[in-house]
């Protein structure tokens, strides 16, 4: 048999119907939802006079409006207004929703996997161009706009040609101080901001296979940085004892055997892929972004560029264009760039393990002055664990604000925002303009280098931070 | 949805590379529960100054892009978030086709749903579209079943559609009730997938 990718399997075994000049359609395991991109669905289910097909199949959350201050007094009407909507929706077409008084409740993007709802060989989709992150089990997981919601509320399915295949190899093992963030934001850094357009990634090679899942998640999670629709991993060991005990995931017999199965969905040797690309784990440094893409990032030790260094005319349009929003001058130092805000938090990186490697940076250190740094965990379940292994206090004595669980500032849908003008360390996946506040300028990395520069006041290697800062 | 066939109408050139959705409508607009009323906040944030009048420098607000209803754009239009509210504020501005060297993928596939043509071209025919329309005011008509561009002066050039697609926009089709004809099919999967 001809060997195959774990995508042309899961493709295979979800066509409802395959006719000649027409997308597939395909069947839909789960889809996920949430209060901002589903209200309109839900109306035209209503308008229409239609069901949902499969509320067993559809589970949803509230999180992009979040405040992460007072959830119980909720002062913007709009948001409020949004997120009673899809209560009132999900009563009314009988969706399970983890509200805001759920000890589920979390982002979207963290809850899946959490309640094991997240598995190998699944169509998960989701309002959201993040879904992506759920790949990281080996399901194939993509973003959907509303029409798409209400089309697989209505009828469990979508129209789908069959993607492109790009391998993204990840050769040999990673640096001291280089962690999965660094990873995708290298890799996109080196292909180019859409590079996955069209395509499927799957990330192979040796450091991926070490990397644990919340790492894995942080990877597929950023797929979408790249234009990739989806990014994937094939399961493995690593992924079946994530799941092992789960809500939602098989017990006893029923988990072997859907072990089994799997199994047998990674990519087989000798599959092809259309395309691949490569990087060296020695090229990856803890990386920090420069620009309004994230793409458009270097090393530690690197510098703002020069326009005319660019290799296309598009890629020096782009450069200018963002240093004019991010008012950086080419050749200055990342080490040089002073912030004002850190947050750590989303669905890239507010996992408890995220929280713990900050945590083990910011442990008997300081924030700097005049730097505001907040932890918003991903998930009410991750500040709970974080809670009780006392990561919170660490952080309090350090002088993080210690949030309850949203979206919060990767976005800047609820209260919390940067100011005009200020810079934000963010472990966030966006540093487009306005992304977190009007004016506002992201700069894109890992929950270690995050806490760093709280600490520094500006970026710094987290290989030499306390050769850095004395206090 | 309103069928898109054959439209003429006048250009707006906005050459920058990479927009994302995060410009088209800022997410202080997502609040919203409704699917109608976002092109006031199309292009928000370059669009108005603070004080809330029409930035003048920004492409969109110049007299040669007036009541236009034809984008032409640049690389990786689209990109970043999902938000169908995206194409919801280009349409209702006024835009019924978009012309661009590149798409994002979920923009792409979102502005089928909402009768909006997005046609990928060659970025040097982009270009010569741009070129030609960023000074004055530049009429173009798109020939959806005919697959071509055309201008006044020349201009002449076919492009790629997924015939899928194409039907779907021609018609105004909603693709949910194109789906429920294959109700039966839907049924016999879950049978036989035991889901």
């Amino acid at each position: 048999m001809k060997p195959k990718t774990i995508v042309e399997k899961i493709w295979e075994s979800h066509k409802v119907l395959s006719e000649e000049g027409k997308p597939d359609l395909m069947y839909v395991d789960l889809q996920m939802v949430h209060e901002v991109t589903s209200p309109q669905a839900f109306e035209g289910l209503r308008l229409a006079g239609r069901k949902v097909r499969r509320p067993d199949l559809t589970f949803a959350t509230m999180d992009h409006n979040v405040p992460t201050e007072n959830r119980s007094s909720i002062k913007d009407e709009i948001s409020k207004k949004q997120m009673e909507t899809l209560s009132q929706n999900c009563e009314e077409f009988g969706v399970e929703v983890a509200g805001l008084d759920s000890p589920n409740n979390g982002i979207v993007h963290i809850i899946g996997p959490e309640l094991g709802l997240t598995q190998p060989g699944k169509i998960i989709v989701c309002g959201d161009s993040h879904t992506s992150t759920h790949g990281a089990f080996g399901a194939l997981a993509f973003g959907i706009g509303t029409s798409e919601v209400e089309h697989t509320l209505a009828t469990q399915t979508l129209w789908q040609s069959p993607p492109k295949t790009m391998e993204v190899r990840v050769n040999g093992r990673l640096n001291p101080g280089a962690t999965a963030k660094d990873i995708i934001l290298a890799v996109i850094a080196k292909h180019g901001v859409d590079f996955g357009t069209g395509y499927v990634l799957e990330y192979t090679g040796e450091a991926i296979r070490g990397l644990t899942m919340e790492e894995r998640m942080t990877i597929c999670n950023m797929s979408i940085e790249a234009g990739a629709r989806a990014g994937l991993i094939s399961p493995d060991q690593v992924t079946f004892d994530y799941l092992e005990g789960r809500k939602n995931v098989p017990k006893g017999d029923d988990y072997e055997k859907k072990v089994a199965e799997w199994k047998a969905l990674a990519t087989d040797e000798g599959a092809e892929y259309d395309a691949i690309v490569e990087i060296d784990s020695e090229e990856i440094q803890p990386m920090v972004t420069w620009g309004t893409n994230p793409s458009q990032g270097v090393g530690i030790h690197g510098t703002v560029p020069y326009p005319e260094d660019a290799e296309t005319g598009a890629e020096k349009k782009a450069i200018e264009q963002s240093l004019e929003y991010m008012d950086l001058e080419p050749g200055t130092k990342m080490t040089d760039i002073s912030i004002q805000h850190v947050f750590l938090g989303s669905c890239t990186n507010a996992r408890i393990s995220d929280l713990r490697a900050a945590a083990k940076i910011a442990e008997g250190r300081k924030v700097a002055d005049g730097v505001r740094a907040m932890v918003v965990p991903g998930s009410q379940q991750v500040k709970m664990q974080a809670e009780e292994e006392g990561l919170d206090k660490i952080f309090k004595e350090a002088g993080f604000d210690w949030r309850q669980s949203g979206c919060s500032m990767c976005l800047s849908m609820n209260p919390d925002f940067v100011p005009a003008g200020e810079r934000c360390a963010s472990t966030s996946n966006r540093n487009f303009e306005g992304r977190q506040g009007k004016g506002a300028r992201t700069h894109l990395v890992s929950p270690a280098m995050a806490t760093a520069a709280a600490i520094a006041g500006h970026f710094v290697d987290i290989r030499h931070l306390d050769e850095t800062v004395t206090n | 949805m309103e069928p898109v066939v054959v439209h003429t109408g006048n250009t707006a050139v906005l050459p920058r590379v990479n927009v994302d959705t995060d410009q088209i409508i800022p997410k202080q607009f997502l609040k919203r529960v409704e699917r109608t009323g976002f092109g006031q906040y199309l292009f928000f944030d370059w669009r108005f100054l603070e004080d809330g009048s029409d930035n003048p420098d920004f492409e969109l607000n110049q007299p040669q892009a007036e009541a236009a209803s034809i984008l032409i754009a640049d690389h990786n239009f689209g990109s970043g978030s999902s938000r169908e509210h995206a194409p919801w504020a280009l349409q209702d501005y006024g835009i019924r086709v978009i012309i661009a060297p590149s798409f994002a993928d979920i923009f792409y596939s979102n502005c089928f749903k909402n009768g909006i043509l997005p046609i990928r071209l060659a970025e040097e025919k982009v270009y010569k579209l741009m070129e030609n329309g960023k000074d004055s005011k530049y009429e173009v008509t798109v020939d959806l079943p005919n697959q071509t561009i055309k201008d006044n002066n020349g201009f002449e050039e076919t492009f790629e559609i997924d015939s899928y697609y194409k039907e779907m926009l021609i018609n105004g089709w909603d693709e949910i009730s194109i789906t429920l004809r294959y109700e039966d099919k839907i049924d016999q999967y879950e049978e036989k997938m035991k889901v």
